[in-house]
């Protein structure tokens, strides 16, 4: 038997977590550096999964199969394709900056030092947190994945609630009851998502007998497993309405600016660049796999919500005066973006969506922990307390302006690519959706450079004044991922190798074709 | 040969690279290093423009394709890049011209702390110019597209320490990103109909789509045209984006980027001549800013943007050129060149006398500097000759040119086009020949500065007054200034001469947008008088106003028209009140929308369902604690019992 490596990659930094926890109160610095060790170690065993992929081998590599409850034909099935790979690569590299830009977010505050080990805890979690969703990247049996889709929530939950931003306006009793609140709306929404999924899950088992993608995508395939259309359209239902909450998809979004403005930022980056891509990944693993009939039934209104989450998280960035907020909302319609390319169901669509998972998690890092680190210095999360703040940081101002280049598509870098694959392979569907999606072209830039106006050019603020550059820590955490949106952005072809394979499969699953340029339909 | 054209971009990009990441240690030799590979581009220009020479004129275009960039089924994006003569053409104006202003900005930012970083960004903004017009497909030249805009909103807000320049380069932005919608949906419309959107499988294959689809496709692209060039409804960017220093004033926002959509339209023109809806459309647009621009040009006071008016106005010729087609492409082309030279050389030697007035920019205190600046005087002066059309100068070939063509459009049409173009060329002379009355002639109106005078309330603050307000001594400038300048004047006298006679322009250019005389109603003869006329009126009641009689310091109320001009005619009002002002309302009331009824909704059905509400309140109060750890319980009492059914 092979080496497990994907067990190996979900199992390190589990067992990081536990190790990172048992270390004394006392060795607070070694606890840090022993997490970032094992995230570190992780990323060299999904650099190796990518180096062993064969884009043009199987469709699902690397695969392992144990059975787990035999009563049920539940299994320990792991495998990924280029869509899993990429997300459980993009999960691996994200970490280690995530720890690094938390450096100092865990320290116990002087006054009440006394409390349980928050920064062993801090990290462990974390860790805790990527092991699980990296695990999820790569489970092809549905109730494996369907337990660590509910797990996952729990370290999040303490991260959320246990940790909050330190900048906050009001008092401390204020802002720990709107931390609370805002981890429970998360814990809440996603339980409910996660309830409603479990009973399609259940459904699943009783109509296929099975948990196993493999051998449920067969039978379909083969004709021995024929659903009647009601029931695949109740189970799409339940799986979809999960991942639509964890994505977040309108309306279902309101826990998400809750969740990542009270959340420190590398948290906050957690969520949204690796938390929530397990609901879209989902949506494309799952819904589009299992259910190829009710996703095809679903798509207009599916289409229609993505738009608006694209129009309406756009423009309430703009109306956000909370920095991270802002942030949040431009994430929601993001989020529109990539569901759009699933549901376009083209392959430049898919291919997109896919693309702008993996790019969407390093330009909103890079993004928010940069804003982390201004918000840090302040003390503040409004926008307008700050002002000039380029004149006495001007690294810290030229990183943030790539970070927010980035978040609006700017050619050139990473998201580009994938947004403007999605806007075509949109627009080749069904060419209404692709013209209201590119609204969103003017809208980020809006809210991007009014961001950037506000908070960094103009006069110097008497309290921004002495507002310190980044420093070498906050440094090697944004050089990489700037260099890395740069590089995707020039040269994607590493990322689309991987995934193109992986696109032809769910489309072949969904047994959908790419509409014909007219000038060759004619022809 | 073709493997030197990637050098071209390699050069200012490697410049922009080392100089915006290089630190403080280049502080001292950033500028000098930034105008050396400028001139490095430039002159890997010249070579590849030689051997170009020495070819047929068939077979010139070089390609050269780098690396496959977006491998996606069914959608092929290179890096990939195409020399033919137009786009030659281009190169060479904006390496030759982008050269220059290096120069020239050596002097011109020399007290300023961050001029590393200046020519970092005018290096940036020569990679992406250059990759704009050598791109062999539409989306690489979108990248272009988008790098010449963020090196404009880097340069425009340079001095971001000043709100008006952080807000100028934002909006210059924002407008350009409508522009760009339109550049993503007809690059959309291209693959679906085509399945490309390489420049040759598109422009051969317009036979083979309906005139519907190629309608669409060049609207789209003309919308594009209309932000980066600056032309109504999209021009209103402009005008604020002189707040930048004035040497990318000249270089940007005068002789290369704002022209880039006539590029657009040039290259397209295969889609416009087989879509003769969008071409009316073109041309009205071209028409309509002509005028416009031409009027806010007479009724400003600020040099710069009197001459940004002027910009337009300019460009308005040459999108209505383009418009026309085959008849006006190669003058569309041909005005965009001479234009470069002249209106850069009249931005820099804008630059200049700002240079020797502590910056003050508002003409109504400048007058009778031509003592006190001889260089640039002559300079400005003939740059001046030039746009006004003075018979024998750069401008008196192209912009003659373009008259004709628009009479030879034929019909009503081609009347009406040519009298435009000809009341066009009368306002020209005016509000030229007002800036060059104001600025160098009559009493020298800056010595009374000292004494404030009650500002018009109308009038805008000046745009790039640092403050100083002890009274100016004029002086030239320096060589590094001057000679760039010289150089520049020297293309404004010869260049449209050299390009016409023998038609020179017209065989370099035309095997690539082809060419068709038209169908004129009057000889060529007769239009050139016309312009005579038109020329002499214009000057004649400049003169009138500005030179017989002193210029008075505090602008006189105005006109209605006159106070319209002022204010962009109105249209940066309307932005205002309808979309600024509209969109704050929007975003502040979707802003309550989400907070009370989405999120009370979601959440109140959640209630009704499970009672969630109640306990979320409950939560709220501090139970929260409690209920995770029920929830922990809950998990692992689940995972416990399906570890146990395994076991069993």
């Amino acid at each position: 038997m092979s080496f497990p490596l994907l067990t190996a990659t979900a199992a390190l930094p589990a067992i990081g977590a536990v190790a990172t926890a048992a270390v004394p109160a006392a060795r607070r610095t070694a606890a840090k550096w022993l997490g970032l060790a094992f995230s570190l170690g992780t990323l060299v065993l999904a650099g190796i999964a990518l180096a062993r992929f064969e884009p043009g081998g199987d469709r699902f590599q690397l695969t392992e199969s144990h059975a787990w409850i035999k009563d049920f034909g539940v299994r320990y099935e792991l495998g990924v394709d280029g869509i899993g790979l990429a997300l459980m690569a993009l999960t691996a590299l994200l970490i280690p900056f995530v720890i690094l830009a938390g450096w100092h977010d865990a320290d116990p505050l002087e006054t009440n030092s006394s409390r349980w080990r928050p920064t062993q805890g801090f990290f462990a979690l974390i860790l805790m947190v990527e092991a699980m969703v990296i695990l999820s990247f790569e489970a092809t049996d549905v109730f494996l994945f369907y337990i660590l889709f509910e797990a996952m929530l729990i370290p999040m939950y303490f991260l959320i609630g246990g940790f909050g931003d330190r900048a906050h306006s009001g008092s401390d009793e204020n802002a720990a009851a709107q931390r609370s609140y805002a981890a429970v709306k998360f814990l809440l929404y996603n339980l409910v998502g996660g309830l409603i999924m479990l009973a399609a899950v259940i459904g699943l088992y009783v109509v296929a007998g099975s948990f196993s993608l493999s051998e449920i995508a067969e039978a379909r395939a083969n004709g021995s497993l024929s659903m009647a259309t009601g029931t695949e359209r109740w189970l799409f239902l339940g799986f979809f309405f999960a991942f639509a909450v964890k994505a977040p998809l309108w309306p279902l979004h309101t826990w998400l600016p809750n969740a990542m403005g009270e959340a420190t930022s590398p948290v906050a980056v957690l969520i949204t660049a690796v938390v929530d891509k397990v609901g879209t990944f989902a949506m494309l693993r799952f819904c589009l796999q299992l259910f190829p009939e009710a996703s095809k039934w679903a798509t207009p209104v599916i289409l229609v919500l993505a738009l608006i989450s694209i129009v309406y998280g756009a423009l309430l960035a703009v109306g956000q005066r909370d920095i991270k907020r802002l942030i949040a909302y431009a994430s929601i319609s993001h989020f529109g973006f990539i569901i759009l390319g699933i549901f376009a169901m083209t392959s430049q669509g898919q291919s997109g969506a896919t693309l702008y998972m993996v790019n969407h998690g390093i330009s909103t890092a890079a993004l928010m922990l940069v804003a982390g680190f201004l918000i840090t210095r302040r003390g503040s999360r409004l926008i307008s307390d700050y002002g000039g703040v380029q004149k006495v940081a001007p690294v810290l101002a030229g990183t943030f302006l790539i970070g927010g280049l980035a978040t609006l598509s700017l050619p050139g870098l990473a998201p580009f690519v994938s947004e403007f694959l999605v806007l075509v392979g949109a627009f080749a569907a069904y060419p209404a959706a692709g013209i209201v999606a590119t609204t969103g072209i003017v809208l980020a830039a809006i809210y991007v450079l009014v961001l950037y106006q506000r908070t960094m050019t103009g006069p110097v603020k008497a309290e921004v004044q002495g507002m310190a550059d980044l420093k070498a820590r906050e440094l090697v955490v944004v050089v990489p991922l700037i260099a890395l949106l740069l590089f995707l952005g020039v040269y994607p072809k590493p990322l689309t190798e991987i995934v193109n394979p992986a696109v032809q499969h769910t489309m072949s699953d969904v047994q959908k074709k790419d509409p014909q340029p007219e000038v060759e339909a004619a022809k | 040969m073709e493997n030197l054209i990637a050098l071209l971009v390699a050069a200012p990009l490697l410049g922009a690279a080392v100089l915006l990441c290089g630190g403080r240690r280049l502080d001292r030799a950033g500028h000098w290093l930034g105008t050396l590979l400028a001139a490095a581009s430039f002159v890997v220009a010249v070579v590849l423009f030689t051997d170009m020479l020495g070819k047929g004129a068939e077979d010139r275009a070089l390609h050269q394709k780098l690396f496959s960039w977006i491998p996606v089924e069914g959608f092929q994006a290179d890096v990939a890049f195409q020399l033919d003569q137009l786009s030659m053409t281009f190169v060479l104006l904006i390496t030759g011209v982008g050269t220059l202003i290096h120069i020239y900005s050596i002097g011109y930012m020399e007290h300023d702390e961050r001029r590393r970083r200046f020519f970092g960004y005018l290096n940036l903004f020569l990679a992406a110019m250059l990759i704009l017009v050598i791109a062999d497909n539409y989306l690489l030249l979108y990248v272009g597209w988008e790098g010449v805009g963020l090196a404009s909103y880097l340069l425009i807000g340079f001095w971001q320490h000043k709100p008006s320049a952080a807000t100028a380069a934002k909006k210059a932005f924002l407008v350009n990103r409508v522009g760009d919608m339109g550049l993503s949906i007809a690059i959309m419309l291209m693959f679906t109909t085509f399945g490309t959107f390489a420049y040759g499988p598109v422009l051969e294959a317009t036979g083979e789509t309906s005139e519907g689809k190629l309608t669409a496709i060049g609207l789209m692209l003309l919308l594009a045209a209309c932000g980066k060039s600056a032309q109504v409804p999209l021009q209103s960017w402009l005008g604020d984006a002189m707040e930048g220093p004035t040497p990318v004033s000249a270089l940007i926002h005068a002789a290369t980027m704002v022209t880039a959509g006539v590029y657009l339209i040039v290259r397209s023109g295969a889609i416009f001549n087989a879509a003769p809806d969008a071409q009316m459309v073109v041309v009205v647009v071209g028409a309509v800013t002509l005028i416009f621009g031409a009027i806010v040009g007479c009724a400003k006071d600020d040099i710069k943007k009197a001459l940004a008016g002027s910009t337009m106005s300019q460009i308005g010729y040459m999108i209505l050129a383009a418009g026309l087609g085959p008849i006006g492409y190669v003058f569309a082309i041909m005005h965009l060149v001479t234009h470069g030279f002249f209106k850069a050389g009249l931005f820099l030697g804008a630059g200049s006398v700002m240079h020797g007035m502590n910056d003050e920019v508002d003409m109504r205190k400048y007058g009778g500097l031509r003592k006190y600046m001889p260089v640039t005087f002559v300079t400005f002066g003939l740059g001046y000759l030039a746009i006004i059309g003075f018979p024998g100068l750069s401008g008196f070939f192209s912009k003659d040119k373009i008259i004709e063509a628009a009479f030879a459009k034929g019909g009503t049409e081609g009347w009406i086009l040519g009298s435009v173009a000809l009341l066009g060329a009368a306002i020209t002379a005016f509000y030229m020949t007002r800036v060059m009355l104001m600025t160098f002639f009559g009493e020298e109106r800056w010595r009374r500065t000292a004494t404030p005078s009650p500002d018009a309330p109308d009038v805008e603050p000046a745009a790039e007054t640092r403050g100083e307000h002890a009274e100016p001594h004029p002086h030239e400038s320096p060589k590094s200034m001057t000679i760039p300048m010289i150089v520049l004047a020297f293309g404004s006298v010869f260049a449209g001469g050299f390009f016409s006679i023998g038609d020179r322009f017209l065989h370099w250019l035309e095997p690539v947008t082809g060419h068709d005389h038209g169908d004129a109603p009057i000889g060529a003869s007769t239009v050139t008088a016309a312009t005579m006329v038109a020329l002499v009126i214009g000057v004649a009641i400049a003169w009138a106003m500005y030179g017989r009689k002193p210029v008075p310091v505090a602008a006189p109320r105005g006109s209605l028209l006159t106070r319209a001009a002022r204010r962009d005619l109105l249209q940066d009002d309307f932005n205002h009140v309808v979309l600024v002002r509209g969109g704050e309302h929007l975003t502040r009331s979707l802003v309550y929308v989400d907070h009370t009824l989405v999120d009370g909704v979601v959440n109140g059905t959640a209630a009704s369902m499970g009672g969630l509400s109640g306990r979320l309140r409950k939560l709220q109060n501090g139970y929260a604690r409690s209920y995770a750890v029920s929830m922990f319980g809950g998990t692992a009492v689940l995972i416990a019992a399906t570890l146990l059914m395994r076991a069993v």
